[in-house]
């Protein structure tokens, strides 16, 4: 059993990756790694009223969701999604339990529909006007290979294109100390069931039992290691180095997902 | 769609623990809900779906580090109408690596963490040391406890798109069960009182101050219920009874806009339920059953209404059965779907309760009374905050 899928697009940031073009570098060995703050900025394409009441995960999901879909020149309108994340708003989380322990319960509208695990999907739905499916996952720590292998499950049973948005964002005090996530981080990828002028590498996925692989610069590492949708990195490394190859992703003990990547040569 | 076949299903909510309980309460068209008691939640007036004994009933000694109320909820609705046992008989048949775990919730066990920032330390902040994220508040939690107990190795996730999750469940299972990454799943959703949600709903303003009233001309809020709901999805045994229930078809599509209400046209609903029908192979004059997602809010009802109609008209006898069971937000696909189940074997529409005068200006066939009839296939309707929809068909095995 493999499934496959042609990745037409990418959208990366996370601390010191801005985006794709200025990542691939990064990840071939080519640029050095340097790590700084992540910095998102809002979404255009949601209407004001949407835009203010957006926090950083929906910010980071809906930034890389954007750049996957423009690298692949696809209309959004035409995919399926499949959204994952280990958490969801965690800054919003934080302030609905502060004031639940609080003498005052009132909570704001605002903050409780930012609560479901789906807001961001609900968010990218408005801003990207598709009415095609659009799942919502959590897998822990394996939030980044439960995302993949939906959204592959659902290139190969369903023929959609399909768009994975992967992404996390720390917990502040005092949840950040039981569940220490040390930044924001997104990963989306446009999968489309046939090659097309953008396809980056036809990819294959099969489950395996072997150890996930690691990347060789230290840091890059550590945050593989410490951000579950970071843990997709190494798929990433093996398009940005170009050459056929094989690498395995963290998905849930005892089970890993063997990733194979073929690139597509263009022109 | 290739069809599966429920092979065994059990639920828990506020009519009773099991199979029995839940359909001598349908029969009876009693309705579980009571006034708002939950844990120190007794300034909100409202009318809540509490499963009765969950916090009696603590998880057995091996599995203790997945202590809270969403988790005590799932091992009470694991261990009825012999679940337990069907899952052990699927894992000798398929293998642990081949029994999916695909469940829904919406809050999971976030109830242990509110508590939790009640007794924070009154000088550092800190959360108390028995407070454990990973197995109680994450979203995965639920089906992590759930592949824990059996010792499953295959594929687990939760799906938690608000009050559609443990619908696409059973789309997410079907699709891995057609590429062969699977052989058997467990679907479903778990979904308990917290809250969030209790707090949630009154900022706004959707909670009805009386048992909720689905598709009422005077509906005025929904009453917010808990549920387990567990069904084993298999591809059909070669040989069939008769009323073996089949998943013969799902659709789903998002509404793209709003976060809190749904399309006033019910768009986004309407294509759930073209594409479950389309999955299926079937015409709307084949479907002899809605069960509605009803959630007696005036929006919801208003919206899910002109979609059904505009696609079935009046033909078709319609209910939601929340205002038996509440509003069990991410449990309410599977236990819904369970419902549906039952209307198929057994023989009957469960007709709505609390609902004196349905709304006049829906124009679809709206029971408030249980009806002898022979379903053949229903479908069962769940929708959700962020503008996400979900739509399954059922059909009897002949």
């Amino acid at each position: 059993m493999k499934l496959t899928a042609y990745l037409d697009g990418i959208g990366l940031i996370g601390p010191g990756l801005d985006n794709w073009p200025a990542a691939r570098p990064i990840l071939a060995g080519a640029a050095p790694y340097e790590s700084r703050p992540l910095a998102v900025a809002a979404p255009q394409s949601l209407p004001p009223a949407e835009r203010r009441r957006t926090g950083l995960a929906i910010k980071v999901a809906l930034a890389v969701a954007q750049e996957a879909c423009a690298a692949g020149q696809l209309d959004a309108r035409q995919l399926a999604a499949v959204f994952s994340s280990s958490g969801a708003d965690n800054d919003n989380c934080d302030a609905l339990c502060k004031t639940l322990a609080s003498d005052d319960r009132s909570i704001s509208p605002t903050r409780f529909h930012n609560s479901v695990h789906n807001a961001p999907a609900g968010y990218w739905g408005i801003a990207s006007s598709a009415m095609t499916p659009a799942t919502v996952l959590c897998a822990h720590d394996g939030s980044f290979g439960a995302g993949l292998l939906e959204a592959m499950t659902q290139v190969a049973a369903e023929g959609w294109g399909t768009l994975l948005v992967a992404y996390d964002m720390p917990y502040p005090e005092p949840l950040h100390a039981k569940r220490p996530l040390p930044s924001a981080f997104g990963i989306a990828l446009a999968l489309m069931p046939e090659r097309s002028a953008r396809s980056l590498a036809r990819i294959g996925l099969s489950l395996a039992d072997d150890a996930p692989d690691a990347l060789a610069e230290p840091e890059l590492e550590t945050l593989r290691r410490v951000i579950p949708c970071a843990r997709g990195l190494p798929l990433l490394q093996a398009v940005a180095r170009g050459t056929e190859t094989r690498v395995v992703l963290d998905y849930l003990a005892p089970l890993s997902l063997a990733i194979t990547i073929e690139p597509e040569h263009r022109g | 769609m290739i069809p599966l076949q429920l092979t065994h299903f059990t639920a828990a909510s506020c009519l009773g623990h099991g199979m029995e309980a839940t359909l001598a309460a349908l029969r009876a068209q009693k309705n579980g809900l009571a006034p708002c008691a939950f844990e120190t939640v007794t300034d909100l007036a409202t009318y809540i779906g509490e499963v009765a004994g969950v916090d009696e009933a603590p998880l057995p000694a091996s599995l203790a580090g997945y202590e809270c109320r969403n988790n005590r909820l799932a091992w009470l609705g694991l261990q009825q109408d012999g679940f337990n046992a069907a899952v052990e008989s699927a894992i000798a048949r398929h293998g642990r690596r081949r029994v999916g775990v695909l469940l829904g919730t919406s809050t999971s066990g976030i109830l242990q963490t509110e508590q939790a920032y009640r007794r924070r330390d009154p000088v550092t902040g800190a959360l108390p040391d028995g407070f454990h994220y990973r197995t109680t508040h994450n979203t995965y939690s639920a089906a992590d406890f759930v592949r824990t107990a059996f010792n499953l190795e295959g594929p687990a996730v939760v799906v938690s798109t608000a009050c559609s999750s443990s619908a696409k469940v059973f789309a997410a299972a079907a699709r891995m069960i057609e590429a062969g990454l699977i052989d058997a799943a467990i679907v479903g959703g778990v979904d308990s009182l917290c809250l969030t949600t209790l707090y949630g709903f009154n900022s706004l303003e959707l909670l009805s101050p009386e048992p909720c009233r689905p598709y009422d001309a005077d509906r005025n809020g929904l009453s917010i219920g808990e549920a387990a709901a567990f069904i084993l999805l298999e591809r059909p045994a070669a040989s069939l009874d008769a009323d073996a229930v089949l998943l013969l078809g799902a659709g789903e599509s998002s509404d793209a806009h709003h976060m809190s209400s749904p399309h006033p046209e019910g768009l986004g609903a309407r294509m759930a339920m073209a594409a479950a029908l389309k999955t299926a192979g079937l015409q709307p004059a084949d479907i002899d059953y809605i069960n509605l997602h009803g959630t007696a809010t005036p929006g919801n009802d208003a919206a899910e209404g002109r979609a059904v109609a505009a696609l079935f008209g009046d033909t078709v006898p319609c209910s939601s059965t929340k205002g038996a069971t509440g509003h069990t937000l991410g449990a309410a696909g599977g236990l819904e779907a369970i419902i549906g189940a039952l209307a198929l074997q057994q023989g009957f529409l469960p007709g709505g309760v609390n609902t004196r005068c349905v709304d006049p200006c829906i124009p679809i066939q709206y029971l408030t009374a249980n009806q002898q009839a022979a379903p053949r296939r229903v479908l069962s309707n769940s929708f959700g905050f962020g503008g996400t929809n979900c739509s399954l068909i059922l059909g009897r095995a002949e």
